[in-house]
């Protein structure tokens, strides 16, 4: 039993969106011990017409596997990571995961920019604090982080940075990049 | 709360589906649990006929633990371990305290302390 949190235990939260294959599950198991979390939501209206539910009618719940990572900080201060289902079927799944998150990585692969539109407005609407962590896979160009932003009509306060999920220093990186931004953000706003 | 009769017995067999540990209830008797909400013991469960993964949350809760953590402890769908909590929290045996109960967010002094950790990672 690894069980690190004691007396007055501090678990935080924070997610990782971007589009399907974009490497979040790279990112969690670069930074993290990665361990499969499953869960089972009732089907929204949201996933009629995206799953065919002709003839299982009485079928309501679906289960999904999310990417589930904990990064002990000291003994009873641990950050958790949530890899956000990519797919839009599991939209549904979003609202309690961001619920108390203390930020968001959007990862986004510079060939299928348009993948991560739905996070970035997701978490703008939410007013999730939020950075884009833009993965340079193998022969990619590689846009200027500028180009992202305009590509992805970013607020200026919204960090982005180029980043190689595989490697754990530049996992690292883009963490700390997002608690210093949620930092600013709580900071600017009491 | 009215519970159902009991219809699983030993006849079951060993391969139980998830939901049949909980008499096929997707919900818990209150709200639902956060994945973030902290899991105490705060009784003593001697009193109780309890279902094996009962006792094995139990065990898992010596230390206070997260919702998300005891149901990757007992690799069961966080719906099922919600409605195992709450039976467990209905009997008295834990607490389960969700982040918001505790203020709404972590303070500076948590996210620098954050940031430093990450940092040595």
């Amino acid at each position: 039993m690894d069980s690190v949190l004691s007396e007055d235990p501090v678990a935080l939260k924070i997610l990782i969106a971007g589009g399907f294959g974009v490497g979040k599950t790279t990112l969690v198991g670069a930074i993290s011990e990665i361990r499969p979390l499953r869960t089972e939501e009732v089907l929204s209206d949201r996933g009629v017409g995206v799953d065919d539910l002709d003839g299982v009618e009485a079928k309501t719940t679906t289960t999904v596997a999310m990417d589930f990572g904990r990064i002990t900080i000291r003994e009873g201060l641990v950050v958790y990571l949530f890899g956000t289902p990519g797919q839009e079927r599991f939209w549904f799944m979003w609202d309690e995961l961001s619920y108390g998150a203390l930020g968001a990585v959007v990862i986004a692969d510079t060939r299928r920019l348009t993948d991560c539109f739905p996070s970035v407005d997701y978490f703008e609407q939410r007013g999730t604090p939020f950075v884009v962590a833009v993965n340079c896979f193998d022969g990619a160009d590689r846009h200027s982080v500028d180009d992202v932003r305009i590509a992805l009509d970013l607020d200026d306060d919204v960090p982005v940075l180029l980043c190689d999920v595989r490697r754990r220093t530049s996992a690292k990186e883009v963490m700390v990049t997002l608690v210093e931004h949620s930092l600013r953000t709580m900071t600017s706003a009491n | 709360m009215n519970e159902p009769p009991r219809w699983l017995d030993e006849d079951a067999g060993p391969v139980v589906r998830p939901y049949a540990l909980i008499r096929g209830r997707t919900r818990t008797s209150g709200e639902a649990f956060d994945l973030m909400a902290i899991v105490s013991i705060v009784g003593d469960p001697e009193s109780y006929d309890l279902e094996p993964e009962q006792l094995l949350i139990l065990r898992a809760a010596r230390n206070p633990i997260t919702v998300a953590d005891v149901a990757v402890e007992l690799d069961l769908p966080v719906g099922v371990v919600r409605v195992l909590l709450g039976d467990l929290r209905d009997h008295g045996l834990i607490s389960v305290t969700s982040p918001s109960e505790k203020g709404p967010r972590p303070n500076e002094r948590i996210l620098k302390e954050v940031i430093n950790g990450l940092r040595a990672l």
